[in-house]
């Protein structure tokens, strides 16, 4: 028999053995689920698994009662809108901030320092103050997500940015190229890879801003669903959530992989 | 008039002295080859040709006039590495400099502009047997074909001095006598002026016309630094002595050992 250290998955075994924590875990809930609903039958802590069949019945195909609308829905259509919103003007002014500080020596000696600050200044506590200046509507929560997001973009391109050798920058030179066109086409191109890459990281980040912005001000929006039913500790309703809010993170994630290898098979291949 | 002109040339960086009194002149189409130990500054000076260094004292002559100090389209230069650009095919990497000719502010070309670029890219991937590589990117070529669309990118701009930085240095020998057959007769078609750095010595001796040996005179085992590099030899190739490479190598590697600190 090999050495454990040499010895591989095969295929089947492979989706066996990643499958085998998330069974274990969805038992491990049903037996602890069982155990206390056998204990207390109004347990609310862990439900069993029909009540999280009912919830989601209730939340995703039947109108609300007092609104007419499908909740589940319309909470992801609203969260997905600022998320997609803060995050696209996120990665605009990174790209374009990050290429300008990564390109070009000047106005990096000018705006990197300050791009340093910002981005050490904590997002939540800047929060109230966005709640005063934007008010409570969209446009605060959107904010939030790009102050949360952009600078960490900004300085992950302006590396990226560097990196460039300079052997490419005086080639292009070389071939006749001004200062505009070195960035059009060796830069830019380089670095939108690096930035769906970057993107992908913060998306995380990205997740927690909203959430905590719904949180606090908001009238629908999957962040401000949860909150709203943790008053009746309906983990029914919280759990399946949270596993969809997983899952669209997960969704977004791997679209965005897929999407950077397919329309940059030289920066992905090369590696 | 000469197209290169060394006067009493001088590079160094505080207490360092890396090349010192260089002369020379270098006519149009002479095709010079240069060898000297690493670290001796031959990199230096090709970087004081291309303009991302500046000489200390003295005076680098591009047609008699001072050598601009910024990379431009009159000096073409093909790296060891990193010399194409990864994210463009080999036609795209081809067609780049026709482009950024055609439009100021876009970069591309448009209609029968972008069909003639293409056309003359083509030709020119033709002539460095590319022909069947298109489509391909710069990770898909191997090592010999990166340096052959290094090549046909640099010339399809026609510079007038073309720079190269060990650009074989990475290749396979059976691989490198065909890219030596290459580079002679693209630099006969089109009358280029050649700057080759090179640290195989043979290469120099047979490739070009001219052979620059770069080499410190006084060597200082207590701070090699102290004393930068002259031109010691400049022959034709061709006519030169027996026993000369033996001495040339004899030396250079004696400054190869100096500078890595090792008592000669």
């Amino acid at each position: 028999m090999k050495k454990l250290i040499n010895r591989q998955a095969g295929p089947v075994g492979r989706w066996a053995l990643g499958l085998l924590p998330f069974v274990i875990l969805v038992v491990l809930y049903v037996v602890a689920s069982d155990a206390r609903l056998a204990a207390n039958p109004n347990d609310k802590l862990l439900p069993d698994l029909a009540s999280f069949v009912d919830a989601i019945q209730r939340m995703a195909f039947e109108p609300s009662k007092r609104t007419g609308e499908y909740l589940l829905w319309q909470d992801t259509l609203a969260s997905l809108t600022r998320l997609a919103l803060g995050v696209a003007i996120s990665a605009a002014i990174g790209l374009v901030v990050g290429i300008a500080t990564g390109a070009l020596p000047l106005v990096r000696a000018g705006i990197a320092p300050l791009v340093t600050g910002l981005s050490l200044v904590p997002p939540l506590a800047v929060l109230p103050i966005l709640f005063i200046v934007f008010g409570l509507g969209e446009l605060a929560k959107v904010v939030l997500i790009v102050i949360g997001i952009t600078p960490f973009l900004i300085r992950d391109l302006q590396q990226r940015a560097e990196e460039i050798p300079a052997e490419q920058v005086i080639k292009m030179q070389t071939l006749g190229a001004n200062t505009w066109q070195i960035i059009l086409r060796l830069v830019w191109p380089q670095v939108m890879p690096r930035l769906i890459g970057a993107v992908r990281l913060s998306l995380g980040s990205a997740w927690l801003f909203l959430i905590a912005a719904e949180a606090i001000a908001a009238t629908d929006g999957l962040g401000y669903r949860i909150f709203l039913v943790r008053r009746y500790l309906a983990m029914d309703v919280i759990l399946p959530y949270v596993v969809w809010i997983t899952f669209l993170a997960f969704a977004i994630d791997f679209a965005l992989a897929r999407y950077s290898r397919w329309r940059y098979p030289w920066f992905h291949q090369a590696r | 008039m000469a197209i290169i002109e060394l006067n009493n040339l001088w590079k160094e960086y505080g207490d360092q002295v890396v090349l010192e009194r260089l002369n020379a002149r270098v006519e149009e189409g002479e095709f010079i080859t240069l060898v000297g130990a690493s670290g001796c500054g031959k990199t230096t000076f090709l970087k004081m040709l291309l303009g991302t260094e500046s000489p200390s004292r003295g005076q680098l002559l591009l047609d008699g006039a001072p050598i601009p100090d910024e990379p431009d389209e009159s000096r073409g230069i093909v790296f060891q590495r990193y010399s194409v650009l990864p994210h463009l095919t080999a036609l795209q990497n081809a067609s780049l400099c026709g482009e950024l000719d055609a439009n100021r502010w876009l970069g591309r070309a448009f209609g029968a502009t972008r069909k003639a670029i293409r056309a003359r890219a083509v030709e020119m991937l033709e002539a460095v047997g590319l022909g069947g590589a298109l489509d391909k990117y710069p990770h898909e070529l191997s090592g010999g074909m990166q340096q052959r669309l290094a090549l046909a990118q640099a010339l399809i701009k026609k510079p007038r001095i073309l720079l190269l930085d060990e650009p074989f240095g990475a290749l396979d020998p059976g691989i490198r006598r065909d890219m030596h057959q290459l580079v002679l007769d693209l630099w006969r078609e089109q009358r280029l002026t050649v700057f080759m750095i090179t640290h195989d010595l043979a290469e120099g001796f047979y490739l070009g016309t001219r052979l620059w040996v770069l080499d410190k005179v006084r060597r200082d085992a207590q701070s090699p630094e102290s004393y930068g590099a002259r031109l010691t030899y400049d022959l034709p190739v061709g006519d030169s002595q027996k026993g000369t490479l033996q001495a040339i190598a004899r030396n250079v590697h004696d400054t190869s050992r100096l500078l890595q600190g090792a008592t000669p």
